[in-house]
């Protein structure tokens, strides 16, 4: 890794602590050689409000997805812009973002798609940067571009598919990192969300159900490894070394999980179901349980 | 064929917009994000008059009056951490401003469509806009009645 990691005793003990970087760690490191701060949020205007300094902006939707089919870019694309933002294959890259990182999560993934190395979150993203009176700037910087190579997206290890979630069902633990209401189906988007145009509500069976928010503590920042594993081990008993599936409305919340299960807590096969609710509860056939039990197949 | 009854202010901010690439786009919403006028005191005290448009990503309300002379008066608020519908209420309350019920009435359900956007903020977020359209119509619609 290019740039140090952050060696904060608060990250010690989770299974891979050179995933996360404290606000202390990034003010001192702004500007260093190596690092390229990238912001992704939600609202695709906050940036231009202001910003960490030196950060570039990357949007999930206008940037990370295909505009035609519902896919992300291709390895020719993703080069294309990581390298107009100054990022080469070598950078260390950390990603923040409002929302409690759900979208920098959600790049975090990406990248992790397209076999980026050094790439880590902002504990905390901009709300905790804010709530610390660190400033902002509204400077845009201009990077010179860097070739990064084109490499293909490697969809098989972090990332599953429809058909893949029906073959887990009963084999895989399901999280669904939904809402309660979203849960049970009620509703088929997160409360105050939009509607999504998913036709059916509730959950695929076997899934439990975790709340992403519950992986984060009051302050924005992730919650410590023992809270974590009281969550995810003990109440809805993961198993060291078991693959599981993360899926939410359109994926950026299960990436949030997705992150908290494999970096965090060390899972080594978890994959982010990223057509989510969005597909299943729009597909034809496919089982659907409502109410508040996982249900079975 | 909607371009007749499509009002002054509105037609305006629609040519500023697509006379942008889309990059300057976003800089423009920025501008009208930092004008959305707060709002006025009567409301300020009061967030139980105004209606939360659900369908927006982020806490907006609303409120609407129409006076005497059957004269639209739009109010909306937003959070800072929420530019883009803050540009979003920003372009409809200055655009619907001094309209009359019908004219406010009369403006297509798809404007936030046309006015270059879509492509700029991508078009999931584009809805925000057309359901804060399509909620200040309906509360035109009722209070006119009343």
């Amino acid at each position: 890794m290019t740039v140090e990691r952050d060696p904060s005793p608060a990250f010690a003990a989770f299974a891979h602590p050179e995933r996360l970087v404290s606000t202390e760690w990034l003010a001192e490191h702004l500007g260093e050689p190596g690092l390229v701060v990238v912001e992704s949020d939600e609202d695709v205007l906050l940036y231009e409000t202001g910003h960490i300094e030196g950060a570039v902006k990357i949007d999930w939707h206008t940037d990370l997805n295909d505009p035609v089919t519902r896919d992300y870019v291709d390895g020719a694309g993703f080069a294309r812009l990581v390298g107009s933002k100054g990022i080469s294959r070598d950078s260390t890259v950390v990603i923040y973002g409002d929302k409690n990182n759900w979208w920098a999560a959600y790049a975090l993934w990406v990248f992790t798609l397209f076999g980026h190395e050094d790439v880590r979150l902002l504990d905390g993203g901009r709300a905790k940067w804010e709530a610390e009176g660190r400033p902002y700037t509204t400077e845009v910087p201009s990077p010179a571009a860097v070739d990064y190579p084109v490499v293909e997206r490697d969809d098989s290890t972090e990332r599953a598919y429809k058909e893949d979630v029906l073959a887990a069902i009963g084999n895989v633990p399901l999280v669904d990192v939904r809402s309660p209401e979203e849960y049970v189906g009620d509703r088929t988007t997160a409360p105050a969300y939009p509607e999504e145009s998913a036709l059916r509500a509730g959950h695929i069976p076997t899934a439990r159900n975790v709340p992403w928010a519950r992986a984060v503590a009051e302050d924005g920042s992730f919650k410590g490894r023992d809270e974590l594993d009281a969550i995810y081990r003990d109440e809805i008993g993961l198993k060291e070394g078991e693959d599981v599936i993360a899926y939410c409305r359109i994926g950026e919340r299960s990436s949030h999980t997705w992150f908290v299960l494999t970096h965090l807590l060390g899972f080594p096969n978890v994959k982010n179901y990223d057509g989510s609710w969005t597909e299943w509860g729009s597909a034809v056939r496919v089982p659907i349980v409502k109410g508040a039990e996982p249900g079975s197949l | 064929m909607t371009e007749q009854q499509l009002p002054t202010a509105l037609a305006e901010i629609r040519d500023d917009f697509l006379a942008l690439d889309v990059r300057e786009r976003l800089q423009l919403l920025l501008e009208f994000s930092n004008a959305l006028p707060d709002l006025p005191e009567r409301y300020r005290d009061h967030p139980d008059l105004l209606e939360r448009v659900e369908e927006c990503q982020s806490p907006v309300f609303i409120f609407v009056e129409v006076d005497a002379a059957r004269i639209v008066h739009v109010f909306v608020t937003a959070p800072k951490e929420a530019p883009t519908t803050r540009g979003f209420a920003s372009i409809l309350a200055e655009g619907l401003k001094d309209l009359t019920v019908e004219q406010v009435l009369a403006v297509p359900a798809d404007y936030p469509l046309t006015i270059g956007l879509t492509e700029a903020v991508s078009p999931l977020r584009i809805r925000g806009m057309m359901a804060l359209l399509g909620r200040i119509q309906r509360q035109v619609t009722e209070k006119s009645a009343a």
